[in-house]
């Protein structure tokens, strides 16, 4: 009865909340998004194409691949073996390098570009050495490809390894037991067991090496064809009221941030128990 | 104890290790060297520069506030994915990771825009006199942002599992529904809201990307730290550049040490849970 008469009361309560948290979502989240491919499109369609098709957006395409390409496969190896150090066996100090794996997600991007310059940079502790020997890393391609690969290094660990160590040593231990190596072991019974996860890792890895910012700033030196990735290509455009050309090439970020994240909810959706449950964080 | 029973123990952690510390904790052993160079006195000397001082406050006082924002926000949508179904429920689940999906320098100049006097939001906002792009209130936008996706899942999860008999239990004994809320639910979130708080906080402090766009970086007034650290690098002062984040640094080892104890603490309210 008490029920009966407190139903319209609570369904008003709850679609008020519904609208409130929808048009938050909404507002903050949406609008920003929907305006990145109004204001590329804002002069047309034809604009739009000679941003994008201009030189240094192209040579910025193709740095942002060559640095996604080199830091996310280290990376994937280094998640594999870390993961099966940490899910298969116990070790003194487990604890620790598993809060180290984490660390450069909670450290700010401007700080891990920051540490390469003073390792690399000309006043640095490798700096005379690499100055002397005609070697540059700091204003140069490895310099992005190493602070690439410090900002995304704990993607695909992170991924891997509550998974592996909720699968637990069971099957490995069979196949062994049954005189499979090493690497018969690995590529036939962990692999498998692992796949959709690993492509989940290395989906927000590549992600986020293609669309780093902060990191990639403070070692780049900003030098217009050689040193630019597409974000930087986005900065210097905007800085130079470009806005079209800004927006046009950010439009191409926020194309693969959305086709990402399609790929990730539909990982989710279909293979959702192949994945275990995930911390939150990927920044 | 089997631990020896699979093969590649010696491998996978002999890479691991090596690897990480060549690109993660060798780097940050010279920012450490190179700021205790320095020695206490000159990194307090350093920090305590005016402009500075500005910086500081804005980035941790601003981050503190979105995150306090979003934990609001974050449980008010977060409760209602988990608790109500209507049409797009799935659709609005997934927008939630936008901001972990966008690249900083993206949702940075797409918040400007939208904020700008002349822009979407911005123009209706001016027409009340409130100005959001170019000063501090527009670096709280972007903080916000970036940070909102870290309370909303790490609340979901445990929203999910929260059992129903409590509720059901109050309901019968005559507790209205703000009550039940208030003196029920709430208490039992309060481990998983600080999580959240204390991850929007992290993100939010070091965050450079979104923010300095729409910041306008007028000195004083809406510079924050890690655009400084930037600035001190392009003049060469790496000594200052060097001050400045290793306190950035230290600020998130004790957050990463925190939210460690948090999680720890969460589980375990979890547990004893009847």
């Amino acid at each position: 009865m008490s029920r009966r008469s407190a139903g319209w009361p609570r369904m008003l309560g709850r679609g008020l909340l519904t609208l409130a948290a929808i048009a938050f979502l909404a507002v903050f989240l949406l609008l920003p998004l929907a305006t990145v491919f109004v204001e590329a499109f804002r002069q047309g369609a034809g604009a739009f194409l000679a941003a994008v098709g201009q030189d240094e957006a192209r040579s910025a395409i193709r740095l942002t691949v060559l640095v996604a390409a080199i830091a996310v496969p280290l990376n994937l190896v280094f998640g594999i073996a870390a993961a099966w150090a940490m899910a298969r066996f116990e070790f003194r100090g487990k604890a620790l390098l598993g809060a180290f794996i984490d660390l450069p997600f909670s450290v700010s991007p401007v700080v891990s570009g920051l540490v390469y310059v003073l390792l690399f940079g000309a006043q640095g502790w490798f700096g005379p050495w690499l100055e002397a020997h005609g070697v540059s890393i700091v204003f140069a391609v490895p310099g992005l490809v190493l602070a690439t690969m410090f900002i995304t290094l704990p993607f695909v660990a992170r991924e891997l390894i509550p998974l592996m160590q909720a699968q637990g040593n069971g099957e490995e231990e069979a196949v062994r037991v049954l005189g499979a190596n090493g690497w018969q072991m690995f590529f036939r019974v962990t692999l498998p067991n692992i796949r959709w996860a690993l492509l989940y890792g290395v989906l927000l890895c590549n992600a986020r090496a293609m669309g780093e910012f902060g990191a990639v700033s403070v070692v780049s030196g900003h030098i217009r064809g050689l040193t630019t990735t597409i974000p930087l290509e986005v900065e210097m455009r905007y800085n130079e009221y470009d806005y079209v050309g800004a927006f046009a090439v950010a439009s191409l970020l926020a194309l693969l941030a959305l086709v990402t994240l399609a790929i990730k909810i539909a990982l989710e959706w279909r293979y959702g128990d192949e994945l275990a449950a995930h911390a939150p964080g990927g920044r | 104890m089997r631990r020896r029973m699979l093969p590649g123990f010696n491998l996978s952690l002999g890479y691991s290790l090596s690897y990480l510390g060549l690109i993660v904790l060798l780097p940050l052993a010279a920012l450490t060297w190179k700021a205790s160079g320095l020695g206490l006195g000159g990194l307090v000397e350093l920090l305590r520069v005016p402009r500075t001082l500005a910086a500081l406050k804005l980035s941790f006082g601003g981050a503190t506030l979105a995150a306090a924002i979003n934990v609001v926000a974050g449980l008010l949508v977060a409760w209602v994915l988990v608790r109500y179904r209507f049409p797009g429920r799935r659709l609005f689940d997934a927008v939630v990771d936008l901001p972990f999906a966008l690249p900083t320098a993206v949702a940075g100049i797409a918040l400007t825009a939208l904020y700008a006097p002349n822009g979407w939001i911005g123009q209706w906002l001016a027409a009340f006199g409130v100005k959001i792009a170019y000063t501090p209130a527009g670096v709280l936008v972007a903080m916000v942002f970036v940070g909102f996706p870290f309370v909303v899942r790490t609340l979901q999860p445990v929203l999910e599992t929260l059992e129903h008999d409590v509720e059901e239990a109050a309901e019968t004994l005559g507790a209205r529904r703000w009550q039940i809320f208030l003196r029920v639910i709430l208490p039992m979130l309060v481990p998983t809201l600080l999580t959240g708080f204390a991850l929007a906080l992290a993100r939010a402090v070091g965050e450079y990307g979104s923010v300095i766009f729409i910041a306008g970086n007028i000195p004083m007034k809406s510079e924050i730290a890690p655009l400084l650290i930037v600035q001190s690098l392009e003049q060469f002062d790496y000594a200052g550049a060097a001050a400045l984040g290793v306190a950035m640094l230290a600020f998130s080892f004790v957050l990463l040490l925190l939210i460690t104890l948090l999680q720890r603490w969460s589980r375990r309210w979890a547990e004893n849970a009847p």
